[in-house]
């Protein structure tokens, strides 16, 4: 039978969201290369700042337990990158046309991709910390502690994330989401991630100190390792909400000005 | 009730400083294919697209299945379903994780999403590349599937954006059977084509796009005896037409224009006498000339 007659309720927002963000997990793992890297380049990032750099940064020996939180950063801002190449091949794509043209809430299609960034992030944050503690990582958070920091971790991620996906929404082109969303990835580099930022030109520093990356490292460095907190926490989960907000209602509007556009 | 499934009134719709509908009146019965014909860049894919809800009308009234598509959006896409211009179709998932995912999406539970898949897969012979990632399809796979997408569940009104471009003849007419198919199930069909073959096979009535503009619609009978009644076409040695002459087809008339055309051509002429094709109706609509006649 090409036609069936059988009438249908449409699907609900729950089943909608799950039906994507089954769909994108499936992409994800289908992906092998950018699976690979996502296991692979946390890896290399923790061999290469604990033996490679890590001496001459700190000749101390205890520069593993320093660069952690900041590797977990740098992987789930390249994590999360491919978000803005996934929503973006899907928006060039005839198939966002069907979705859109469906009884069903489309967005959820970008919230898909959100999930499954998160959770390969997660996955990704996993394995640099178990290749850190092979590596001499010696944490000394509570239980409490190590439940903020991921929470802190999660809360990074979705912020990076759903960035990304405003940039896929909004980029032309996968290739050139990919550009846009390169200048991002540098952030990490220029906070208190490798090298403290008393290190750095003053004029760096004040950059370094008041970007939103900054803070976060040093909430996740002061829960995992016992670094004076100070503000940061109140600072890092501010910057992220905030981002968050800005990023979440970029892509929506934007994902509607496209349907009026094309 | 609702005879008509597409109503359209003075759509206008402009892209920046370019207009690209200009003023469209339409209306398609309930039950009936009607195929709007037309060549590159007159406005068929941006008509689609706000009769769909994709985008919306700037002037005008579009009601489809009897609802507006600008203040019934929802209503609307629960009585369509478009196959676009692209092949609306996951890559990176196979044809059956493609069906049962819409199958989801449409309100279908997992087991009926599965049986939908199975008989929409025999249906549509996609049985032996079921499990294989639709990367791997050829063109008219693509669009079998795409098809059989837009069918998981039961919309009246299906509009099929260029369904056969880029295909081959054995596919084009494969997808033809398939569309003659569902006109016969009752399906309200909104197909765009830059055939007019396609048009001519599968429409009851025909709409020609021109401009931003509905030149003319008809069935295609119509719309040919609109050009005119039958035409004398004279022939080459090499079967190429050099001249066509309009024609009331009786024997006083035709005699009369042979006997005239008889000393100012090469010899060996031929003649054939016929009705006019839709190729006519296409370029009499199309361009502004006024006469069909050709060189």
């Amino acid at each position: 039978m090409i036609t069936t007659n059988k009438p249908v309720k449409p699907a609900s927002l729950a089943v909608t969201n799950l039906v994507f963000i089954g769909r994108s997990i499936r992409h994800s793992l289908r992906n092998t290369e950018a699976l690979l890297m996502a296991i692979m380049l946390p890896v290399m990032l923790m061999l290469l700042f604990t033996y490679v750099f890590g001496g001459a940064i700190d000749s101390s020996g205890d520069y593993v337990n320093y660069v952690v939180p900041g590797i977990i950063l740098l992987c789930a801002g390249f994590g999360s990158s491919s978000t803005a190449v996934d929503v973006s091949n899907d928006m060039t794509n005839g198939i966002i046309d069907r979705f859109r043209t469906m009884p069903i809430a489309s967005l959820s299609v970008v919230t898909g991709h959100v999930v499954a960034s998160l959770i390969r992030n997660l996955f990704a944050t996993g394995v640099v910390l178990g290749v850190a503690l092979l590596v001499g990582f010696r944490p000394t958070g509570s239980l409490v502690d190590w439940i903020l920091a991921i929470a802190v971790i999660t809360l990074f991620i979705l912020t990076f994330t759903w960035l990304f996906a405003a940039i896929g929404l909004v980029a032309g082109s996968p290739s050139a989401a990919s550009g846009y969303g390169f200048a991002l990835l540098f952030l990490p580099y220029l906070s208190s991630a490798f090298v403290p930022t008393d290190t750095m030109p003053t004029w760096l520093r004040g950059v370094a100190n008041h970007q939103p990356i900054t803070p976060v490292i040093e909430t996740i460095r002061g829960l995992l390792t016992g670094t004076p907190l100070d503000n940061s926490p109140w600072w890092a989960v501010g910057w992220c909400l905030l981002i968050l907000a800005v990023a979440f209602i970029w892509s929506i509007s934007s994902f509607r000005k496209k349907a009026g556009r094309r | 009730m609702n005879q008509m499934a597409i109503e359209v009134s003075n759509l206008r719709k402009n892209f920046g400083k370019q207009i690209v509908l200009n003023g469209i009146n339409l209306s398609v019965p309930a039950g009936t294919v009607f195929a709007l014909l037309g060549p590159n860049g007159a406005g068929k894919t941006t008509l689609i697209h706000i009769l769909s809800t994709l985008i919306t009308p700037d002037e005008g009234k579009v009601r489809v299945g009897g609802y507006d598509v600008l203040t019934q959006q929802d209503q609307v896409k629960q009585t369509i379903s478009l196959t676009g211009q692209f092949a609306a179709v996951d890559e990176v998932l196979s044809a059956e994780e493609n069906l049962i995912m819409i199958g989801r999406l449409s309100g279908l539970t997992t087991a009926e999403s599965r049986q939908r898949t199975v008989e929409l897969l025999k249906a549509f012979d996609l049985v032996d590349a079921a499990k294989k990632k639709v990367k791997t399809y050829s063109g008219g796979m693509r669009r079998r599937l795409d098809l059989a997408i837009s069918l998981v569940v039961s919309r009246p009104v299906i509009f099929l954006d260029e369904p056969t471009t880029g295909l081959d003849t054995i596919s084009r007419r494969a997808l033809w059977e398939i569309i003659k198919q569902l006109a016969k199930n009752g399906m309200t069909v909104f197909l765009t084509t830059q055939y007019l073959e396609e048009a001519d096979q599968l429409a009851d009535r025909i709409g020609v796009i021109n401009g931003g503009r509905i030149v003319a619609v008809g069935s295609s009978e119509e719309l040919k005896s609109h050009v005119g009644g039958e035409v004398i076409e004279l022939l080459n040695a090499d079967d190429e037409v050099i001249h066509t002459i309009p024609t009331s087809g009786s024997i006083e008339d035709i005699s009369r224009t042979l006997n005239e055309l008889v000393r100012s051509v090469p010899v060996g002429t031929r003649v054939n006498i016929r009705r006019p094709s839709m190729d006519d109706v296409f370029v009499a609509f199309t361009s502004n000339a006024k006469e069909t006649m050709h060189a």
